[in-house]
């Protein structure tokens, strides 16, 4: 076992960069800046994994990190760039539905409620064991929190679904963070999952924008022959 | 009250007067010199006092005693702050008020008081620049609060010396997400309070973008030359205060000369380099539209108090 402040401290760093880029996600209007954004949280998401594992000294764990690293901030952020490359001018969000000063309020609100509702979880842990990770719980719930919101308030498909994996990042997080791995075929199975769903999600927004010209979803509420 | 105190509640403000207008000159002949411009050199600010002072009072016809007391009462506030901040010194001269809620409140009483002037002269100028000042500052007080705050949770006092040499003796606490939090809030708070890009550019004139030079519009000669004065000084004081929140090293914390030395080249140092940031990142930025300055203060918010939440969640 390593230096046991150490750990503390990287472990805080990196769910502190999990929270700033799902801030940043929120604050951002381009689409360019938020898929980057979104690269640095998968990074940020393979430190805390990769933190995890060096303490528990599990090697099995290390190639998880490797994975969600090649994963969250290789493949996913490019196949976004793919899509967005593909979308031609709409390169910015402009009008999600709650503004963005509004927004941003809500997602402090977010956090507070986050915090209220995992108590009983991070009460639930065995003191002394894995303390530090278990008490970082309300920051990966905060996470999916914001990551829904942003499912929820924006328009354009693709910001919709940069919220869609801000949520499955919170999710991972938080499973990481209570059960420090659940092991090497879950978490490849749950991560092609994800791929998967991207896939097929930017099929769609490229057929959406095929027949319709846009990806704005307010605008599919009428059915067209 | 301690013998460090006392020579710190001396050398401070003695300091800050003299240093200020020659940091704003810097801060000026870096941003001429990226734009490709010669620059007035760094001594013009002073020049600008000195001819500023020499002239005769004059006020405007139908303004009160607030537009002729603001100055005085901006610097005066500005003055006690640099007094006994931990600017030089870990220990202040006057130790009570060297509390983040008494700082705060000092800061922006200077702020309102000219606002409250801007207002007395009746124009329309003075009344724009006075609201969207108030604008401003109405977001900015509780992120400036707050994002200290998140400071003092773990020291567990909230007096601007305990919280400097409490990171002093723990630098670990600079890297840790509270800090970072905390400071990119202030950072933001910062710009926005001491008017400079993207909330408000300082060096126009143009009526309709114009924030703090519309509220000082009307001021002339002597009184003109204290608000400036006072301008830079509150830029030093919001430098220095975010220079040794986060980075407190070289402060002085016994009162031998050595350390006192070592203490003010420490101040002089951390500060210059970041008005020399500060304006080198003005040079690649454009002033944000007036309507989008609450989206940047909200944000700032909102990571303030993420700061503190952190500072409870990571504990």
């Amino acid at each position: 076992m390593v230096n046991e402040t150490l750990f503390v401290q990287l472990l805080d760093l990196a769910c502190g960069g999990l929270l700033l880029t799902a801030v940043l996600v929120l604050w951002r209007r381009e689409l360019v800046v938020i898929i980057h954004v979104f690269a640095v949280q998968g990074a940020a998401l393979a430190a805390l994994v990769g933190v995890l594992a060096v303490h528990e000294d599990s090697i099995e764990l290390g190639a998880v990190a490797a994975g969600v690293l090649v994963l969250r901030a290789g493949v996913l952020p490019y196949l976004l760039r793919r899509a967005l490359a593909s979308a031609g001018e709409a390169r910015r969000e402009t009008r999600p539905l709650v503004n963005v000063a509004a927004s941003l309020l809500t997602a402090a609100v977010l956090t507070l409620l986050a915090y209220a509702v995992s108590r009983p979880l991070v009460e639930l842990a065995p003191s002394g064991l894995m303390s530090p990770a278990t008490q970082a719980i309300p920051i990966g719930l905060t996470v999916v929190l914001i990551g829904f919101f942003v499912l929820v308030t924006r328009r354009r498909a693709l910001s919709q679904l940069v919220g869609f994996l801000l949520m499955d990042n919170g999710i991972t997080a938080v499973g990481f963070l209570t059960t420090s791995g659940v092991g090497l075929i879950v978490e490849l199975g749950v991560s092609l999952d994800v791929l998967l769903a991207v896939l097929v999600l930017q099929i769609l927004t490229a057929r959406m924008r095929e027949t319709f010209g846009d990806t704005d979803l307010d605008e599919l509420r009428e059915l067209r022959d | 009250m301690s013998a460090l105190g006392i020579v710190g509640g001396v050398v401070q403000p003695v300091l800050i007067v003299a240093g200020s207008p020659l940091l704003v000159g810097v801060m000026r002949q870096v941003r001429a010199r990226l734009e490709g411009r010669a620059g007035p050199g760094v001594g013009q600010p002073w020049r600008d006092l000195r001819k500023l002072f020499g002239k005769e009072r004059i006020s405007p016809r139908g303004t009160s005693e607030v537009f002729r007391v603001a100055p005085l009462v901006l610097v005066a506030t500005t003055l006690v702050v640099a007094v006994v901040t931990p600017f030089v010194t870990t220990d202040s001269a006057v130790d009570p008020v060297a509390d983040l809620f008494a700082v705060v409140a000092l800061l922006a009483l200077g702020a309102v008081t000219l606002a409250l002037a801007g207002l007395d002269t009746g124009t329309a100028f003075g009344g724009m620049g006075s609201s969207r000042e108030m604008t401003i500052l109405a977001l900015v007080e509780p992120t400036l609060l707050v994002s200290i705050f998140a400071l003092s949770v773990r020291v567990g006092s909230t007096n601007l010396g305990a919280i400097v040499s409490a990171t002093l003796h723990d630098p670990a606490r600079v890297i840790s997400p509270v800090s970072l939090l905390a400071a990119v809030a202030l950072i933001i708070v910062i710009v926005a309070e001491t008017g400079r890009l993207p909330v408000d550019n300082p060096s126009t004139h143009l009526e309709l973008t114009m924030v703090h030079e519309a509220m000082v519009l009307e001021y002339a000669g002597p009184d003109l030359a204290l608000v400036e004065l006072a301008s830079a000084m509150r830029m030093s004081v919001f430098l220095g205060l975010l220079a040794n929140l986060f980075l407190p090293w070289g402060i002085a914390s016994t009162a031998t000369p050595i350390a006192l030395l070592v203490g003010v080249l420490a101040l002089i140092i951390k500060v210059g380099l970041l008005g020399v940031l500060l304006a080198a990142g003005e040079v690649f930025l454009a002033k944000l539209r007036l309507f989008r300055v609450p989206e940047l203060l909200a944000g700032s918010f909102l990571l303030s108090l993420l700061a503190v939440a952190a500072s409870f969640f990571l504990a």
